[in-house]
């Protein structure tokens, strides 16, 4: 990537700006918003007067062509009018069919591109895009293009097709600030743009951030003035190096990785029965735990079962293939379903490995990018050969092909599956092939009734060609060539979902579509040089990476927000600060239980049903039976385990899961949205669970023979990780001394009333 | 900074209160309707009115929609579209020429007869309109000058999850927003102390065992959650988490937002972080809903004469009955889009006896549910549309005998009704042939019906988008026409 092409970046960061003002005047809406205004809408340009310098291809030209042009002139031959192409090199200099004289772009005389006059024109017949496509050029779009054809027009490859190469490392006048190379990208950035990075944040405010961030759990007090105690040089990477070698590590990994392998504890459809395939989610902890580099964690659960000489361990992870929702509604025609099985694993595989939108491409030539209906039938026969059916008998929680352990084999080989002792043995679904491989067609229109040309197995070739020689026609072959040395994409993808984790959003801030509908990375530089480390370097190893982001004085810094930078970048995406952001479902009830000392802590085994309102699932079942047609709460230790363990239906998913954001599990979700809802602000005040919290913590301070300032001080902190200044604590103990007036109460019950404050503050639901 | 900001907030209250002469007891009152704050206070359910879309497109006939929807596929040929050759053909088999290639279901893919059977009740003509409705119906029949009936609906699915779901959210598989979703993102919120887009269930007496619903059926999908459809339950907690603890009042949890409200903004301040302020906006959001969610599903204010025209289940919570007066009183506080659900219509066997309880259930409330609307002047902008995901096949399903029948899943033929909001009253669209199987005029999509109904919002279908992972999306997918033959 050549580096002086980023100032231009500003072309669409100075219409975010716009946007981000309408988006603090009508409140809140979510990224994915934030992008549709900004790609739909016109009032967001028509503000923004931008000296049009110099445009480069894919950053300014590319987005516009794809968003405004490609439906007709894009990848999809069916769709493509007037045979003429957008999408490739050759599209735009060639003449056209019907009028040789003329050419897309004119390179002798750039004015005279049909590509300019067709913008331009008055004429409904000939404007480009047509007025019924309801696609409009804005001004700044026109001027975009005009600025490139007289730029000489110069074509480029999509960049997220283009593998990595290590960049140079940047020079910056924040050496000081920078802890590694993450940081010398970030702050040559920050300084282009004439802004400066933050500086380290506050030891109590850091150690909650590792916490979270690491383990999903919040930092004991203890914990907290240990850290905040020890001077020493490496106080830091050792509280690192700890939380990275905590078991609580593989639970928060685990808790993402669920959301990307749309798990759950039902099959999904209609009467929505048992399934059981929580010895899988085990093993996903385990696997991160025991930091499994990244290559082999994807193989096993891509091919797992295929292996030569397979283990039952290999076999199990090859469960994340039947996460997929599997029918059993009586009278359904099975091959429609068992279609619709291998099209999710074929999408989800794509999302999480390519960040590509394949989908798109089931029913027709992809509109956008480069993957045609063949290439997503030639994909889907990976996965077309499961020994399954289409319809499942009523009640089978886990229909073949499946996998039996029990207490030998847990013994000898699989150690993590957390057997209850109520049982001798546990059965879940995992992939297997069946003895005569299927024929896999193309289906018109994606549909199952509608087989027409074979295919053989393969990946879309514009990422990289899938060689026979060197690849097997499997899964296997799959997972060779996601790993391949020259795959532009897996490492890309991957440490951009990594990124997300600690930031908040990627850099690529679509990490579900690295196409050409999709973001473009607001760092290149930065994502190549994390792609290339952690293939190249770090060799998949997962743990090394993330104390590499970890590490960093980007990660390190601030969230206070400055002025200056707010002005300049009020979205924040150079990260001149960290980005406060909301605690994710999981973290929020954790967090309670967990600073309440309700959690109980015990790892893997399955999912557990705490409390929830009463009915929410009887009311829905229409009167049918079956073992989920009435929740009932577990008992004991079960009510207090992590979100994580919390039982998924997903005709009616756990509310204190999806209150706060949680996705539904019906298929693979790489990002959540972060809202703010009423129901959120009821459900910290009045569930039950939280009234719970901070009965158990306001009783075990108030019993604490200190002062009422010291109790409120403890509370605030326990709860938010912070010491409240002075002022704060004025204002707790008038609200305590109000809450006593108004109630006639001891000191004692108002106490718990505070507690509910401190539970619902902003701070408490956040990661500064 | 802080200290004025609670000087203001308790000096509006104070102010309100003794100009309202109310007692502490109005309290949460007070704050609902705060005169300072009236007006300027957003809907956070519905916080990004979308200008984007330039909505609406044109000047609109509805402004609130109530969808009854019919859970399980009623059986069209007992109760609206009448067909007497089927009587007299009762016993022979449907000509496959007629059925054409149409796809079975599982249940009775196995059957090797498809004997005809016409319904074993009575129609007869109602109103000006000659409509013929069944006996099953008497209420509807009264008012069907009132209706427009479609009488050639047609859908893609045959099973219930993918059929519910494409006409919830236009797609048969799941992950799409719901209709009512999309319309508080496209249409904003009518109110400021509600959700946009409410959703209300019930159980038939029609089935015991009938099919389920799914909470993705009122989902957001990819749209913000803040446009989900919020269930109403009859339960002690009308809204998941509604209510106060006990012993919390709502004078302490006043104080508590008050307070949080203080200590955030000091946040805010510290911070530099915008978001905040929207926050605390949700919580007073919160507490104006805990005031009036139980107020609205509080029906103790209704009238005899009213609680009677809904019929015997008025007063018992959870019914449709009761529900229908639900719908109502939403609509009266301006909630967008209200869906009902009812649940039971499936009945594959025994279908005479079945059908019989279920019809009654939604009979007299679904009628009197118009009428009420209509003698309050809200039917003139408030659409109310009433059926279910496919029809009924007019064979049997299961053994035919004299007096019982069941019938299986049918989509390319079924009935629905509308009323109110600029649709053609006293209207009949469409027919089937005269075995009730095919669509010989005028066929309707789910797609051309969800564009019909966002074109009495003002809504063009084909511009009501959200882009999403690259892609334009809309409720009708990619096709689907306003059938501009049943507007007034």
């Amino acid at each position: 990537m050549k580096k002086n092409n980023f100032k231009i970046l500003s072309y669409f960061f100075v219409p975010l700006t716009v946007v981000l003002v309408f988006k603090y005047i009508y409140s809140k809406p979510t990224i994915d918003e934030i992008t549709t205004i900004n790609q739909t809408n016109q009032f967001v340009e028509t503000s923004s007067k931008i000296d049009v310098t110099e445009v480069n291809f894919n950053f300014d030209v590319k987005p516009i062509l794809s968003d405004k042009c490609y439906t007709c002139h894009g990848p999809d031959d069916k769709a493509r009018k007037a045979n003429l192409r957008l999408d490739i090199e050759d599209g735009f200099y060639k003449a056209l069919e019907d009028n040789t004289n003329h050419y897309v772009i004119d390179k002798k005389n750039p004015n005279e591109s049909e590509i300019l006059k067709r913008i331009d024109s008055e004429n409904s017949i000939y404007i480009m895009p047509p007025p019924e496509s309801n696609l409009i050029l804005s001004e700044k779009e026109k001027q975009i293009l005009k600025k490139w054809v007289n730029q000489g027009g110069k074509w480029e490859p999509h960049w997220a097709y283009t593998k990595p190469e290590l960049p140079k490392l940047p020079e910056t006048n924040f050496k000081n600030w920078a802890t590694n190379e993450i940081d010398l990208f970030i702050a040559s950035k920050l300084e282009s743009k004439g802004m400066s990075p933050s500086e380290i944040e506050e030891k109590e405010i850091l150690i909650r951030r590792a916490y979270f961030d690491l383990t999903g759990l919040p930092p004991s007090l203890k914990r907290i003035d240990d850290f905040i105690s020890d001077s020493s040089d490496d106080a830091y990477e050792r509280l690192i190096d700890n939380l990275l070698d905590s078991k609580t590590y593989g639970e928060r990994m685990a808790a993402i990785w669920m959301d990307l392998s749309r798990y759950g504890d039902s099959h999904g459809y209609q009467d929505d029965q048992e399934r059981i395939m929580w010895p899988w989610r085990d093993w996903v902890i385990h696997a991160y735990n025991s930091n499994m580099p990244y290559d082999k964690f994807i193989t096993w659960q891509m091919a797992g079962d295929m292996l030569p000489n397979a283990t039952k361990e290999q076999i199990l992870a090859s469960g994340f293939n039947r996460n997929h929702k599997i029918t059993q509604e009586g009278g359904v025609v099975p091959e429609e379903y068992r279609v619709e099985y291998v099209a999710d694993r074929t999408v989800t595989s794509a999302k999480i490995m390519m960040g590509l939108t394949v989908e798109c491409a089931r029913c027709h030539t992809h509109k956008y990018d480069p993957i045609s209906h063949d290439e997503f039938f030639s994909l889907y026969s990976f996965f077309n050969n499961v020994d399954e059916n289409g319809l499942i008998v009523y009640g089978d929680t886990a229909p073949k092909p499946n996998l039996t352990i029990n207490a030998n084999d847990i013994k000898s080989d699989l150690p993590f599956v957390n057997l209850p002792d109520s049982i001798n043995d546990v059965t879940l679904m995992v992939m297997k092939e069946t003895e005569n491989l299927r024929n896999t067609y193309v289906l018109n229109r994606g549909s199952y009734d509608a087989p027409t040309r074979l295919v053989k197995p393969g990946t879309p070739e514009t990422v990289l060609k899938f060689d026979e020689q060197k690849y097997s026609s499997d899964r296997i072959g799959l997972s060779k060539w996601f790993f391949d040395k020259d795959n532009p994409l897996t490492s890309r993808v991957t440490v951009n979902r990594l990124w997300q984790q600690f930031f908040g959003i990627g850099i690529v801030a679509t990490p579900d579509d690295f196409g050409s509908q999709g973001n473009k990375p607001f760092n290149p530089e930065l994502l190549d040089w994390l792609a290339y480390t952690f293939q190249n370097k770090d060799n998949w190893d997962t743990k090394k990476f993330i104390k590499r982001i970890v590490m960093s004085s980007t990660y390190r810094q601030s969230s206070k927000i400055k002025k200056e930078n707010r002005l300049m970048d009020s979205d924040n995406t150079y990260l001149a600060n960290y980005p406060r952001q909301k605690l994710s479902a999981e973290m929020i009830r954790d967090n309670a239980l967990s600073t309440s000392g309700m959690l109980v802590h015990k790892i893997g085994g399955p999912s557990v049903k705490p409390m929830q309102p009463p009915n929410l699932w009887n009311e829905v079942t229409g009167g049918g039976g079956g073992s989920l047609a009435f929740y009932v709460p577990d008992t004991g230790d079960n009510l207090f385990r992590r979100s994580l363990y919390t039982f998924w239906k997903r005709t009616v998913p756990p509310p204190s899961m999806m209150i706060f954001d949680a996705p539904t599990r019906d298929f693979c979700a790489p990002v959540r949205q972060k809202t703010s809802t009423p129901l959120q602000s009821l459900a910290l005040m009045n569930d039950p669970q939280y009234q719970l919290a901070a009965e158990n913590l306001s009783t075990s301070i108030f019993k604490e023979n200190i002062s009422i300032d010291k109790k409120i001080i403890k509370l605030y902190r326990t709860v938010t990780g912070r010491t409240p200044i002075d002022n704060e604590v004025v204002k707790l103990k008038n609200y305590l001394d109000e809450i006593k007036k108004l109630n006639n109460i001891e000191e004692k019950i108002a106490f718990n009333s505070l507690a509910v404050l401190v539970y619902n503050l902003d701070e408490t639901t956040q990661k500064s | 900074m802080e200290e004025i900001h609670k000087h203001f907030l308790n000096n509006n209250r104070r102010n309100f209160l003794k100009k309202a002469g109310l007692g502490i007891g109005g309290l949460a009152l007070g704050s609902m309707l705060d005169p300072f704050n009236f007006g300027k206070e957003t809907n956070p359910f519905a916080s990004l009115n979308n200008n984007s879309l330039n909505l609406p497109h044109f000047a609109p006939k509805a402004k609130r929609i109530i969808y009854l929807f019919q859970s399980g596929g009623p059986s069209q040929l007992d109760l609206f579209d009448y067909k007497p050759k089927l009587n007299q053909l009762r016993g022979t088999d449907l000509p496959s020429s007629v059925r054409d290639g149409q796809r079975l279901t599982g249940m009775t893919s196995g059957q090797d007869k498809f004997p005809l059977v016409g319904s074993n009740y009575n129609f007869k003509q109602y109103g000006e309109s000659r409509a013929w409705v069944s006996e099953l119906m008497p209420y509807v029949g009264k008012i069907a000058d009132e209706l427009c009936f479609v009488k050639s609906m047609h859908t893609e699915a045959i099973n219930h999850d993918p059929a519910i779901t494409f006409f919830q959210t236009g797609s048969q598989q799941p992950g799409r927003p719901s209709m009512g979703s999309w319309m508080s993102y496209g249409l904003g919120s009518l109110n400021n102390n509600m959700p946009s887009f409410v959703v209300l269930l019930s159980n038939g007496t029609g089935r015991p065992k009938g099919q389920p619903l799914y909470s993705r059926l009122w989902g957001n999908g990819f749209l913000s959650s803040l446009h989900q459809g919020v269930q109403f339950r009859s339960a002690k907690d009308p809204v998941l988490y509604l209510k106060n603890p006990d012993g919390v009042t709502a004078q302490e949890r006043r104080k508590m937002l008050d307070y949080l409200a203080e200590l955030n903004h000091q946040q805010e301040a510290s911070f530099g972080d915008p978001e905040i302020s929207s926050r605390i906006a949700q919580y007073e959001m919160a507490y104006r809903m805990q005031t009036s969610v139980p107020e609205t599903m509080d029906i103790s204010d209704e009238p005899d004469h009213i609680l009677q025209m809904y019929g015997p289940d008025a007063q018992k919570p959870g019914t449709y009955a009761a529900n229908c007066i639900q719908a109502r009183r939403l609509i009266e506080k301006d909630v967008r889009f209200v869906q009902l659900y009812h649940m039971g219509w499936d009945q594959h066997e025994n279908l005479p006896n079945q059908i019989k309880g279920q019809s009654s259930d939604v009979d007299q409330p679904t009628a009197a549910l118009i009428m009420d609307l209509k003698q309050r002047g809200l039917l003139e902008d408030t659409l109310v549309v009433w059926g279910g995901e496919f029809g009924r096949t007019n064979y049997c399903q299961g053994t035919l005998s004299d007096t019982n029948y069941g019938r299986d899943h049918h989509p390319r033929s079924f009935t629905i009704f509308m009323a109110g909001a600029g649709i053609k009253p006293g209207f009949s669209y469409g027919e089937t042939d005269d075995l009730g199987y095919n669509i010989v005029k005028d066929p309707v999509h789910v797609h051309d019906l969800q564009a019909t109904i966002l074109n009495q919002f003002g809504v063009d279908h084909t511009k009501m988008i959200y882009k999403h992972q690259g892609r334009r999306f809309r409720l009708t997918d990619v096709s689907g026409n306003v059938i501009k033959d049943l507007l007034a």
